[in-house]
């Protein structure tokens, strides 16, 4: 089958939706490539670098749609007004496509594909289970974004990250403070650390506390109790209480902090309004802001998406083509996970694919099967998904309890119940020379649970091996019955001094051995 | 030498033996330790020899050079990694000695007691007898096991419990025969019987423990035969055998204690055998971690360890059997040459003996103050870069803490998964000991890079060099 990749036409789209690098890969899937002239020119891939591969190079939009059986795209289709291009118009009547499509926001255009017999995966859709990590595109953006997040910030910024001494004077270091510790958090967070500032971050869902000092960050919590992990890993709308408590926090640190960068989203709904004009203004003059959910109306109210603005004195980055930005490393990326996705359509290599509803990956990001709308899927099983994303089934965790016979007390009582009696026989019947052995052995048997427990793990070995030896110590009772009459007695006592001298000189010799081995 | 003068040799020889143990609490003292130990044990055999006691040296002599010579000949030739097997064939030996022992009190003539001091001595030559022998022959079956000549799995009769419990019944019965006897020939009999029981009690007891449970019977054999050598000095009325077969017998019951809380088992329950028999949980069906392993080459190896910064690795019994430990030092040392900060984490059952693989890095060279253990090193692997394991398999199974229904639940385990990336070298996804799938395979984070623990090693060294 035929691969087309179209330029796109979204005003400031710099990104493409395959590489040189990955269509080569792409036609060892079967697969024949072909690339609008000028496609890549944006993200730095030439025509010719298109050609080198063997990708073909079609002429203009209208010819590449018609001869593609399957066109990849990042962003969804659209109607650019003064190109005269409609994309869905030129799309195949039952043609493939791949790209963004964001169906919860975009109703009529999933309409318009679907009355062309269309067949739609869109890469937003893509389910987050573990399996298909390797093809979240919004994975792969986030870490962009996040990354570019802070590099507009440092634009913006008029002082260094990193704290310095210098003959000039003493530099603080900057302090950056992430709000929403998701894949773009998490990057930004690293970002900064990187260039030397100090890390902060916040986040609805505990779990993310340890990757947030992973990163090197501290992790500011909310004081409030309440768990935050909605469906799939994503975050929840949480309580009004909880709400307040999170707005007083985030507005001492807004006093606090030179930079901050917020990407709380919440799927399907309006990004949460967490900085107010009063926080903005609270902030130190200089300061900078980076909204990345500028695109769903901001973090900030103060934000305008798409544009920087300066409010009180802080300047408000609402930028909604941060990936864009980078458009080499992002079309790189891309491309990687549609190959990836590519993959999964097509197991057999022989360049055709193959769109399996039972797979579990394929039929969450198919929108639309052949005309037919079959978005939203039902919910992801969760498998075997990794632990921060797992809600843990409350009801598995049933244990088995066994009721003890006996109360604790009960027990402890008996066995000194039954140790004082065997004492007491003991000693009852004993003669005075048996005793005085027993006081020695007890003793003894202290003294040597003291003076083990000292030792240390790793000398276990060469402690196995001294004691070993030392209890070779059992060669004093063949000596001293070897003198004793009878010939039998000679040799089994003999034979008792052969064994344990080896085991006397080989015990210690081998400790030794291994003793010589350890080493500073 | 008179009573008096070997009375205050055994005294001094005692406190050098508790000197001894006391030392090895730190490698710096541990060689101080051992020369206490050869110090207190020449004293005591030359105070034996020259007291009043002993009047025949030439056979003496002759034993210990022919014992002593082959002792040395072992413990030179032996290999690093086969010092669990030298230790359970050492254990044996100490175990025979005390039968051997036994039965020549038992038919010395000079040894007159009456009434009830004649019944404790008896019972005290059984006791001496009947632990020596299952010392004996449960050493030898974990010598075979170790070695491999003698199949790893364990090996269940049915009603296992009930042959034991009968043994027992029948070892006592015997031992009334043996004390109501009254002829030394008359006793002779039922103290024949018992040994041979007390041999296959050892024989089945051993059998019936599985390979992963080494560590704990190693341990278990060492306190017995300490147990054995007390027992011996009841029966000849000698404080200084029956204080180091206590030291003996306490060490060894300590490390079998901290070797089962390693692996979140009960002692009984690895001594009555089988793994998780008995617990009547079965992991759920189809819970078995689905999804893919990512495998990863040599050379992507390298390249991860050339770039990480925190490096940990977590050697098991793999890295033994392939013999690799002196190619992860010479990784080691190339990457700290590097710059790259290197630890290894030890887990406490790792290996097939208490403190095995600290033994197998100290070979190879390995500084000690960088091999830490998993309580020091645990909370650190969320902050490397790379934790790398070298051929272990249940000690790094996150099964043990995420799902209650794995046979290895509760086991305190390595969390290398919380690393920023994890490699686990491995022949082939076959399971650990425990036969339990490793969900760490599956992890996001996890590479898999398969094949022998050494050819591998020897190729991420190449491409480190190269």
């Amino acid at each position: 089958m035929r691969i087309g990749v179209p330029k796109e036409i979204h005003a400031g789209e710099k990104r493409v939706a395959t590489v040189p690098e990955v269509a080569e890969k792409l036609m060892k899937l079967g697969f024949s490539v072909a690339v609008e002239t000028g496609a890549g020119d944006s993200a730095n891939f030439s025509d010719d670098a298109y050609r080198e591969v063997g990708c073909s190079i079609a002429a203009d939009a209208k010819s590449l749609w018609a001869e593609s059986d399957i066109v990849l795209k990042v962003r969804g289709p659209q109607v650019h007004p003064e190109l005269a291009v409609d994309e869905v118009d030129y799309l195949r009547e039952g043609g493939y496509l791949i790209s963004f499509i964001w169906p919860a926001q975009n109703p009529e255009l999933m309409e318009r594909l679907a009355a062309k017999k269309a067949t739609v995966l869109a890469m937003d859709s893509v389910p987050r289970i573990s399996r298909a990590q390797k093809l979240d595109a919004l994975s792969s953006m986030a870490n962009i974004a996040g990354y570019r997040a802070v590099i507009e910030a440092a634009q913006h910024f008029g002082r260094f990250f990193t704290g310095q001494v210098t003959a000039a004077g003493k530099v603080p270091p900057a302090k950056v403070f992430v709000i929403g510790c998701g894949v773009a958090g998490l990057a930004a967070l690293g970002a900064a650390s990187g260039l030397g500032a100090i890390v902060r971050a916040t986040d609805t869902r505990p779990e993310v506390k340890d990757q947030v000092k992973s990163m090197g960050a501290e992790f500011v919590e909310v004081d409030y109790q309440e768990e935050g992990t909605g469906v799939g890993g994503y975050a929840k709308v949480m309580s009004e209480g909880y709400q307040k408590a999170q707005r007083e926090m985030i507005a001492r640190q807004c006093m606090d902090v030179d930079i901050v960068i917020t990407t709380a989203l919440i799927p399907g709904k309006p990004a949460p309004r967490l900085i107010t004009a009063g926080m903005v203004e609270s902030m130190k003059p200089g300061s900078v802001i980076v909204d990345l959910a500028a695109e769903q109306g901001g973090n900030c109210e103060l934000t305008v998406p798409g544009e920087v603005v300066v409010r009180h004195g802080v300047t408000i980055i609402g930028y909604t083509d941060l990936p864009s930005r980078l458009a080499r490393q992002s079309s790189t990326l891309y491309a990687t996970n549609l190959l990836r996705l590519m993959e999964e359509l097509c197991p057999n290599k022989d360049g055709t694919i193959n769109v399996n509803m039972e797979d579990e990956v394929i039929r969450g990001t198919t929108v639309i099967k052949e005309g037919e709308i079959t978005w939203p899927p039902p919910p992801p099983k969760i498998s075997a998904a990794p632990v921060g994303a797992t809600p843990a089934p409350p009801v598995e965790v049933k244990k088995v309890e066994k009721k003890p016979l006996l109360p604790a007390w009960a027990k402890t009582g008996i066995t000194l119940g039954v140790a004082g009696l065997l004492f007491y026989g003991l000693g009852a019947v004993a003669p005075a020379a048996f005793m005085s052995h027993f006081t020695v052995f007890v003793l003894a048997c202290f003294v040597g649970y003291m003076v083990i427990w000292n030792v240390t793990p790793a000398l276990h070995t060469p402690l196995m091996s001294v004691t070993n030896a030392i209890s070779s110590i059992i060669a004093i009772g063949a000596l001293i019955q070897i003198s004793s009459p009878g010939a039998l007695i000679t040799i089994l006592a003999g034979l008792a001094i052969v064994l344990t001298s080896v085991n006397m000189a080989g015990g210690f010799w081998v400790t030794q051995r291994m003793l010589r081995m350890f080493r500073k | 030498m008179s009573e008096g003068l070997v009375t205050v040799s055994y005294i001094g020889s005692t406190v050098l033996f508790i000197l001894s143990l006391g030392g090895l609490s730190h490698p710096e003292t541990a060689r101080r330790g051992n020369f206490y130990g050869i110090l207190g044990m020449s004293i005591a055999i030359l105070a034996t020899v020259l007291g009043p006691k002993v009047t025949s040296y030439v056979p003496i002599i002759v034993a210990m050079l022919i014992g002593g010579s082959v002792g040395v000949y072992a413990a030179i030739k032996v290999k690093m990694t086969e010092m669990p097997e030298l230790v359970a064939l050492m254990h044996s030996l100490v175990g025979l000695a005390a039968v051997l022992v036994g039965y020549a009190n038992f038919i010395d003539p000079t040894a007159a007691f009456t009434g009830v001091e004649k019944t404790i001595h008896e019972v005290e030559i059984y006791l001496g007898v009947l632990i020596g022998a299952v010392t004996f022959s449960g050493s030898v079956i974990a010598f075979g096991k170790l070695s491999g000549k003698i199949d790893g799995k364990p090996v269940l009769l049915p009603a296992r419990h009930w042959i034991n419990l009968g043994l027992l019944i029948l070892a006592i019965i015997l031992g009334v025969g043996f004390i109501n006897a009254q002829s030394t020939a008359g006793g002779f009999v039922p103290l024949l019987l018992m040994t041979a029981l007390a041999l296959a009690f050892g024989v089945h007891m051993v059998m019936a423990i599985g390979g992963a449970d080494m560590p704990v019977v190693v341990s278990m054999l060492n306190s017995y035969s300490g147990w054995a050598a007390s027992a011996t000095g009841f029966m000849l009325s000698n404080d200084l055998l029956i204080v180091t077969g206590a030291l003996v017998g306490s060490s060894g019951a300590i490390l079998s204690y901290i070797m089962c809380r390693a692996m979140n088992r009960h002692f009984l329950s690895v001594i009555a055998g089988g793994f998780g028999t008995g617990t009547g949980v079965t992991p759920a069906a189809g819970a078995g971690p689905a999804g893919e392993v990512q495998p990863i080459t040599p050379e992507e190896t390298a390249e991860l360890l050339r770039n990480a910064s925190r490096v940990i690795l977590v050697p098991g019994y793999g890295m033994a059997v392939a013999q690799a430990q002196h190619t992860v030092y010479e990784i080691t040392r190339l990457l700290r040459e590097k710059g790259v900060d290197v630890r290894f984490a030890i887990h406490p059952v790792a290996g097939r003996m208490p403190g095995h693989m600290n033994v197998l890095l100290a070979e190879a060279k390995v500084p000690y103050d960088i091999v830490l253990e998993m309580d020091e090193i645990n909370e650190d692997f969320p902050e490397t870069d790379v934790a790398m394991v070298i051929g272990a398999n249940d000690i790094v199974n996150p099964a043990a803490q995420e799902d209650p229904n794995s046979p290895i639940a509760g086991m305190p385990v390595l969390e290398v998964w919380k690393a920023k990336t994890s490699i686990v070298m491995k022949r082939s996804m076959a399971s650990g000991y425990a036969g339990v799938d490793n969900p760490l395979f599956y992890k996001e984070n996890n590479r898999m890079l398969f094949g022998d623990a050494k050819k591998m090693l020897d190729e991420v060294l190449k491409h480190l060099q190269g």
